[in-house]
């Protein structure tokens, strides 16, 4: 059952593979199992890509409904709607599946799985078997987290975060806890997973002449991202099993019990709260990067090919990148502030600084755009709707970096408003602009246009509407986790509108979903490379075939398709683009 | 392996660096623990990947001894091309089980530690089952 | 604000919620002139160190959502939220129209391939460092509010111990007074306008945030470690204040007040209350009967009935 994979060639020949493995050679059609058992046992990495998004979109949109359940809660000041046990439940899982089931796997698991390979003229992903498993340990998981529900208790209702000693077996007795706990142990394994073998994938399986820095920033920001992984998600998976001890085996981790205070502190031999509180930021922050970053790699992909230029400053686009994933372990207590016992001056002063790698990336998006070629096609709509969700996100994150106005604004809905920019923004506008640019890839058929422009449009008014007015709600001093308010206080308009908002949200991914029905029922067929694409994995049909690649283009900058389609991109006449006054002495370059 | 060896020992310098300054700026232990931690992963494949880029270019250990250089890797050279890369990439295996039965003895075990010890009668010889799969099937499957 | 503001005072006052000596001393409301303006002007001269970015006029600025805060550290920080609005809406409006310009003015009017523009050094050199420079001036603005607001003083007017637990608080005066309460019977913490407060905050069970939005503050309660805070309230009135951080069930329903009182009034209410006083529900908002059948399991009673509640 193995194929002895031989290197592609240059040129349109397809390489005789003379082996005397019984079972197939590289460059073959698909083989093997078909059918259930092609699902179960498939090592490729397009079809575990194609497994992880799968369930990935499934958890998004079951976690979705919840979220419109909790809008409808808050609708009016004292809902009858949900219990509070039930309310606390939902924001739970919503934030659990949203943040370590949806978002990451899609990205890292799915896009990543599948198009990383692609790009590099790789063949598969390094650890093909390792791939399988962490999908299976991703799919198990999410079963483990949903499982939560139907157990005696209820699902986890201290929140994503788990604060110790909420999280405690006093405060959170029963199994949904621990169902919680251990989905996150099988999720953490499995992202630990993906990032060794993205990592292992792109430093030895790169195509000849793909150096480093020639991969597309979409894989960059993916090596960044497994970096990232393996860097937060041990600390996770280490901080669970000693919430899982403190649970069951008494062990007194997180919890203060048996502290004797010595003139006011305690002693430093007992257990503290804000340990785990240390250890989840230490991985929560990196994982918000984690969560951003292959997004980011995802638009840089896209602006380029739309506007039919280059990326601008690609290198610095590296170096931001890089310099966003080192700051990013240095700031975790940002989410510690006001527990008053943090440095404040030095995670404030890092947590600032990572607006600087973020405006670079953000100033080279929109030198992609200038003096290009702007298609507004849905991936494109959907990107420049990341930017604009992104600004607003990032720019009320530069805000709540300093101590004094996170102290105003802590826990309220200006944060829960931020960070929805910050993660709808990234994992929703820019994380389907990904699906809608890479799905003629995937399935060789085109997504319809004009549903996928319902689809954004709908989904820009309604984010727009929703987020709004929960910064306002959080500046009057509406805490978040909450299933009633006061109704004297003036917010009940305010969340009628947020409410509003989420609705028309829901219902632009029904488009989606009518995309997909529509685009299964009547295909468009798309070709190979129907968007002019830059990068490598244009190059190959769609879908690709076993192994990818049958012959590869020679690859002499970071966008070898580009090149072999528009060798005579250099001959453009300077002349000829009027903008272009004589102060923009910028490189100009294309093709070899 | 320099571009990569640097990357991972840039991670690794600047982890260092903010450790240092963190632990006497905060005598924090917790964080200087976990910063320190990242440190290592920056600099342990970092040096690894160092070692090799050295050895390529025919430095035995790091900076001393000589061996002969291989020259860099095709896909560390601007202007290899594909034929460069001639020969094995590796052996990938097409398709296999004992992933899906792994993941399922991995749950079944993590199962459990939630609803009682019965699940892990399943999960053991699952996993065990798996792991002797694997492992019979790498070896058959050729040089992997 | 001044809408939710007054009907507090009205559900408040309706309700006679605190002990009657402090109806002597009728809060001033936040429209009053006087003390207001007078400390108002005194912490700007202040707060204009930290924001020179706002060069004059700071109160005739917008408050930009945020409330301009009761305390004299809630006005540093209110200050500070001014400077960074203005500073992201600056930057961010500049960031939003160069992106509209991109959007509008480079869509696609021919097949032409464009100038393959790929790096340009010095843009790029600069918006680089501009950033640097900008995150360097919030830092230092940061850095000084923030020291305002953590500052301690060795000497405060009086301390105050405040216990958070589920689901309800608990404030311990320096002479043994105790005011306890919980969810719906929210309790009041009386202070003493015009003198610094101190305030020891911990928890008895779960994390809890003590959380009051027109002081602009708020700071966890934590088992197991005290942590302190001065609150220098800036004129008489009532505040309301609830918990931020989940800590389980009702933690929608951790509501506390702060009553801020001349410290005449403070002295007089904390020698003739007794050693325990019980509040009385519904001290704020309306929170419904209708509210306990959305609530599965037992609510808990109202505070009094045993004392301290919380296991510590």
């Amino acid at each position: 059952m193995t194929d002895v994979i031989e290197p592609t060639q240059t040129g349109l020949q397809v390489p005789e593979v003379p082996t005397g493995e019984p079972h197939g050679h590289a460059g073959h059609e698909d083989h093997g199992p078909s059918g259930i058992l092609k699902w179960l046992t498939s090592t490729d990495h397009k079809v575990i890509g194609l497994s992880y998004m799968i369930t990935a979109i499934a958890v998004f949109y079951i976690s979705g409904i919840m979220a419109l359940v909790m809008r409808l809660q808050l609708a009016s000041p004292h809902s009858s709607l949900l219990s509070f046990s039930q309310y606390n439940a939902l924001f739970t899982m919503h934030g659990s599946l949203m943040l370590y089931l949806f978002a990451g796997p899609f990205a890292f698991g799915g896009l990543a799985n599948y198009i990383v390979p692609l790009q590099i003229g790789a063949p598969d992903m390094a650890f093909p078997r390792l791939n399988a498993l962490s999908y299976w340990l991703y799919l198990t998981g999410s079963i483990t987290m949903m499982l939560g529900f139907f157990v005696a208790g209820g699902a986890a209702q201290f929140g994503w975060v788990a604060y110790a000693p909420l999280s405690s077996a006093t405060s959170s007795p029963g199994a949904g806890p621990d169902t919680w706990i251990m989905a996150l142990v099988l999720t953490g394994f499995s992202a630990i997973f993906t990032g060794v073998n993205l990592c292992g994938t792109i430093f030895y399986l790169r195509a000849p002449g793909m150096t480093m820095f020639r991969m597309p920033i979409f894989t960059w920001n993916m090596l960044v991202t497994g970096i990232l992984i393996l860097i937060a998600f041990p600390v996770l998976t280490a901080a669970l099993v000693m919430l899982f001890c403190d649970r069951h085996f008494d062990t007194h981790i997180y919890t203060a019990v048996g502290c004797h205070l010595v003139n006011g502190l305690p002693m430093r031999s007992c257990g503290s709260p804000l340990l785990w509180q240390n250890l989840f930021w230490f991985f929560g922050h990196p994982e918000v990067y984690i969560l951003a970053l292959p997004f980011f790699g995802i638009v840089t992909e896209i602006f380029p090919v739309f506007s039919r230029k280059p990326v601008f400053g690609y290198k610095g686009m590296v170096f931001a990148t890089m310099s966003i994933a080192a700051l990013s372990t240095g700031v975790w207590a940002h989410h510690m502030f006001t527990t008053g016992a943090v440095l404040l001056p030095f995670f404030s002063l890092l947590s600032l600084l990572i607006a600087v790698p973020t405006g670079i990336e953000f100033f080279n998006w929109i030198g992609t755009m200038w003096h290009g070629q702007l298609r507004f096609t849905t991936p494109m709509l959907f990107s420049v709707g990341f930017l604009f969700a992104f600004l607003m996100g990032g720019v009320t994150g530069i805000m709540l970096a300093s101590p004094p106005i996170d102290f105003a604004t802590h826990d309220t809905y200006f944060v829960v408003a931020h960070f929805h920019q910050v993660l709808i923004g990234t994992a929703v506008f820019a994380g389907f602009a990904g699906l809608y640019y890479w799905y003629p890839k995937m399935f060789g058929r085109m997504l319809h246009e004009g549903l996928g422009k319902w689809h954004f449009w709908l989904l820009f008014i309604g984010f727009w509407v929703t987020f709004m007015p929960q910064y306002v709600l959080g500046l009057l001093g509406m805490p978040r986790r909450v299933a009633s308010y006061p109704s004297n206080l003036g917010w009940q308009s305010y969340n009628i509108v947020s409410t509003v908002g989420a609705f028309i949200i829901g219902v632009s991914f029904a488009f989606l979903l009518v995309n997909f029905v529509v685009s299964w029922r009547k295909p468009i067929p798309a070709g190979d490379n129907p968007w002019d694409g830059q990068t490598l994995e244009w190059f190959t049909t769609s879908p690709p075939p076993h192994h990818n690649y049958t012959h590869l283009p020679p690859i002499r900058s970071e966008r070898p398709t580009w090149d072999y389609n528009h060798p005579d991109a250099l001959n453009v006449p300077h002349g000829k683009a009027a903008h272009t006054n004589g102060k923009t002495n910028g490189k100009v370059r294309a093709g070899v | 392996m320099k571009v990569e060896s640097l990357f991972l020992l840039f991670l690794g310098l600047f982890f260092g660096g903010i450790c240092l300054w963190y632990w006497f700026w905060g005598y924090e232990d917790g964080g200087t623990m976990m910063l320190f931690g990242a440190t290592l992963l920056g600099f342990l494949p970092g040096s690894y990947y160092f070692f090799w880029h050295r050895r390529f270019h025919g430095h035995k250990y790091f900076f001393w001894g000589r061996i002969k250089a291989a020259g860099d890797r095709p896909e560390d050279r601007d202007d290899a091309e594909m034929a460069d890369g001639a020969g094995d990439i590796d052996s990938f295996p097409n398709s296999s089980i004992w992933p899906f039965v792994m993941g399922m003895g991995a749950f079944s075990l993590v199962l459990a530690m939630v609803f009682g010890v019965w699940l892990a009668f399943i999960g053991i010889p699952l996993m065990i089952t798996a792991l002797t799969g694997v492992t019979a099937e790498s070896r058959r499957g050729g040089d992997i | 604000m001044g809408t939710a503001n007054s009907s507090f005072l009205a559900g408040f006052d309706s309700v006679g919620a605190v002990d009657p000596s402090l109806t002597s001393a009728p809060p001033d409301t936040p429209e009053s002139p006087g003390r207001r303006h007078k400390s108002a002007r005194r912490r700007l001269a202040a707060a204009g160190v930290v924001l020179g970015a706002i060069l004059l006029g700071g109160c005739q600025l917008p408050t930009f959502g945020a409330y301009k805060g009761s305390t004299s550290q809630a006005r540093s920080t209110f200050h500070l939220w001014q400077g960074f609005f203005i500073a992201g809406l600056i930057v961010g409006g500049l960031v939003f129209l160069l992106i509209v310009w991109a959007v509008f003015r480079y869509r696609k009017r021919s097949d032409d391939v464009p100038v393959q523009t790929q790096y340009h050094t010095v843009l790029e050199i600069i918006y680089t460092v501009v950033p640097v420079l900008i995150v360097i001036g919030l830092f230092i603005a940061t850095v000084v509010v923030e020291n305002k607001v953590t500052a301690v003083e060795p000497n405060p007017y009086t301390e105050l111990h405040v216990y958070a637990f589920q689901w309800g608080w608990e404030f311990q005066y320096d002479n043994g007074v105790k005011v306890i309460g919980q969810t719906t019977a929210a309790p009041t913490m009386v202070l003493p306008t015009g003198k610094t407060v101190r305030v020891y905050l911990r928890s008895y069970d779960v994390l809890h945030g003590f959380y009051v939005p027109e002081f602009n503050f708020s700071r966890y309660a934590s088992p197991g470690y005290w942590t302190s805070f001065d609150l220098h309230v800036l004129h008489n009135g009532v505040y309301r204040g609830q918990c931020t951080q989940l800590c389980g069930l009702y933690h929608s329903l951790m509501f506390f007040n702060v009553r801020s009182v001349s410290p005449a009034a403070f002295q007089t209410w904390l020698h003739t209350t007794g050693a325990f006083q019980r509040q009385h529900p519904n001290s704020i908002g309306q929170l419904p009967a209708g509210i306990h059948a959305n609530i599965n399991g037992t609510a808990p009673g109202y505070s009094g009935s045993s004392g301290n509640t919380g296991n510590s």
